[in-house]
């Protein structure tokens, strides 16, 4: 209760709520879908976040997590019949353990190096997935039949709206949390000069693992979920691409904002329909018509670079700003003194 | 015979890619992850020209590169010139971002057709047989010699050109060379032209060699493990770890599986950065460390 600290924040979140319960009776089949998409990506860019937002740590290696989570429940599923709540509670484990094994360069490598050997760990755990796929015969990718957990079953548009709804929502506020206790602390301290952070007493080598580990566990459980979500798992479905987008969602959303992750999850994901929707109503030449894919691949990373360049802090620094200019108006700026 | 000569030409094709990383990074600290968009954009160049003006391949080679050089030079000035005082890595994420852009322009403009710019410049592949068995084509050959035509020629560039020595002493302290009059935004401008202009070499070669598409760009990123192997600001680096990862990944396909190949070079990335995360001829100061 102490995050809803006040009446305004209270009534929009309460806004919220309902809107968000509300949508399945409202929305079609396309539009419930794309918000699983949602929840499913907040999860994700929620994970990154609190690695690169709130820690400093890079990572491109953030689709092979998600494979790792995907392909352990797969696994698990396929081959051994395991059932739901051992399969996907298995992938946090899988990508904590994977978590702690990247995090150990960390502790040498800073910046760009470790982004790079993120981007290798990447190509090597889909290496080691499609090596699986083809020496088993699962050529076109795993099957996963629908969770089932007791007399539930996990079916329809609706069902998996609001699961995933209550997943992304416990994950946020799980991260929201997080940032506040002696570990999220830590994390900025070291984020933000890890020197001055050791010197005041953190150690710097257990909360950079811890954070690798968190967030790779809580990347793998998005990613079995994916899987769950999608009904198979192969390894296409998680290319250097999707870690780029990943990174794009936080980015774009703002770095080190809970709430910039949700932001940025949901333009991210959205953009592709946006776009699609945006050619219908314009006039455009054959070409484009004929070249969707092509003009939402370029139209991300036209926005991404934009984002980057123009407005480095994100849609939230937009927000924090629109809600400013309302608070100051009529001035432009803080009378002096204030 | 036949690894030996696979390798070196696989070796040839990483080098000329890495000397693009190289060069930028020696200058500006930023690693271009659109490198490889850039090469085949330097495919689709010529492409283009030899649509617009056939049967004269010499001028569509040359323009290839000089619009590789200026592609490389107007990157710089309108999207990296901005980042300079951000993180690094948003500079880093800026290319990959713009590698996404170009290469979904490069669908839109050029369709994800597969091309074969030689067959338009009217040349074929021929294969020489090498003493001792071994057999390559003449465009294999041409990008060995490319490839070594190029270092030598960008060490001659650094070592004896006012201009190189000015970019060696950038790369060494941008604001001590500021101070002494080096026009740095020259001088990056100039590091981003080389750079693409290698990458159009690159274009010539692969598109020749193997075929033209959007998706080419990425073995730009297979190849840059070998820039960080050898040591990301140094280009005398460049050409062991091209020849080592090279023989690597044609041994792996040779006798383990053409998957494992994909994976060589960064298998071999993760290797160095372990054990010695500077590379080979690198500069062990330049990282930071806990």
């Amino acid at each position: 209760m102490a995050l809803l600290n006040t009446p305004v924040r209270r009534t929009w979140f309460a806004v919220f709520v309902v809107g968000a319960l509300a949508v399945p009776f409202f929305g079609n089949a396309l539009v419930v879908d794309l918000l699983c998409r949602t929840a499913l990506a907040v999860i994700g860019a929620q994970a990154l976040n609190l690695l690169t937002g709130y820690t400093g740590l890079v990572s491109l290696g953030h689709a092979g997590l998600m494979a790792a989570g995907a392909f352990a429940s797969g696994i698990l599923t396929a081959e051994l019949g395991a059932p739901f709540w051992i399969a996907l509670p298995a992938a946090p484990l899988v990508g904590g353990l994977l978590g702690f094994l990247v995090g150990i360069p960390s502790l040498r490598l800073k910046g760009v190096y470790l982004a790079l050997s993120t981007l290798a760990l990447h190509f090597v755990i889909l290496y080691v997935a499609a090596e699986y796929q083809s020496a088993r015969g699962f050529s076109t990718g795993l099957l996963i039949p629908r969770p089932t957990l007791g007399p539930l079953t996990i079916a329809g548009g609706r069902a998996w709206y609001y699961t995933l709804l209550v997943l992304a929502a416990a994950t946020t506020l799980f991260c929201l949390n997080l940032v506040r206790t002696r570990a999220g602390r830590a994390w900025m301290a070291i984020r933000d000069r890890d020197i001055a952070a050791a010197t005041t007493g953190i150690n710097v080598t257990r909360y950079k693992l811890m954070a690798f580990v968190v967030s790779s566990a809580i990347t793998a459980f998005g990613g079995s979920l994916y899987g769950y979500y999608a009904g198979f798992v192969s390894v296409e479905a998680f290319t250097f691409f999707t870690a780029i987008e990943y990174i794009a969602m936080i980015t774009i959303g703002g770095l080190g904002s809970v709430l910039g992750s949700i932001l940025g999850a949901a333009f991210v994901t959205l953009l592709p329909y946006g776009v699609d929707a945006l050619i219908n109503v314009l006039p455009v030449g054959e070409r484009v018509q004929s070249h969707l894919f092509a003009v939402k691949f370029g139209a991300f990373g036209l926005l991404m670079a934009l984002f980057l360049v123009l407005e480095p802090r994100g849609l939230v620094s937009i927000w924090s700003r629109v809600r400013t200019y309302f608070d100051l108006w009529p001035f432009r700026y803080h009378p002096l003194g204030e | 015979m036949q690894v030996a000569a696979n390798t070196l030409v696989l070796a040839s094709t990483y080098v000329l890619l890495a000397v693009g990383y190289v060069v930028v990074y020696r200058a500006s600290r930023i690693l271009n992850l659109a490198h490889g968009e850039l090469m085949m954009l330097g495919g689709y160049a010529l492409f283009t020209l030899l649509s617009i003006a056939p049967g004269r391949p010499l001028l569509a080679l040359v323009g290839t590169v000089v619009v590789s050089f200026l592609l490389g030079t107007i990157v710089y000035l309108v999207v990296m010139r901005p980042m300079a005082g951000h993180p690094l890595f948003s500079a880093v994420l800026v290319t990959i971002s713009l590698g996404i852009f170009f290469r979904g322009l490069a669908i839109l403009g050029w369709t994800a057709e597969i091309r074969y710019p030689l067959a338009l410049m009217g040349f074929g592949t021929t294969s020489l047989r090498l003493p001792g068995g071994a057999v390559i084509s003449n465009i294999d050959l041409l990008s060995m010699l490319a490839a070594g035509g190029l270092l030598l020629g960008l060490w001659m560039f650094f070592a004896r050109s006012r201009l190189g020595i000015q970019m060696r002493a950038t790369a060494e302290n941008p604001r001590l060379a500021a101070e002494r009059g080096v026009n740095i935004h020259l001088v990056f401008a100039v590091s981003w032209g080389i750079s693409t202009f290698a990458a159009g070499l690159v274009g010539i070669l692969y598109s020749s060699q193997v075929r033209l598409d959007p998706e080419i760009g990425v073995i730009g990123l297979k190849a840059f493990p070998v820039a960080l192997v050898g040591g990301l600001d140094s280009l005398a680096g460049v050409l062991p770890a091209g020849l080592a990862i090279a023989l690597l990944e044609v041994l792996a396909i040779q006798y383990v599986s053409p998957l494992l190949s994909e994976v060589v070079p960064f298998l071999a990335l993760l290797v160095m950065l372990c054990v010695r995360p500077w590379g080979i001829f690198g500069t062990p100061e330049e990282i930071e460390r806990v």
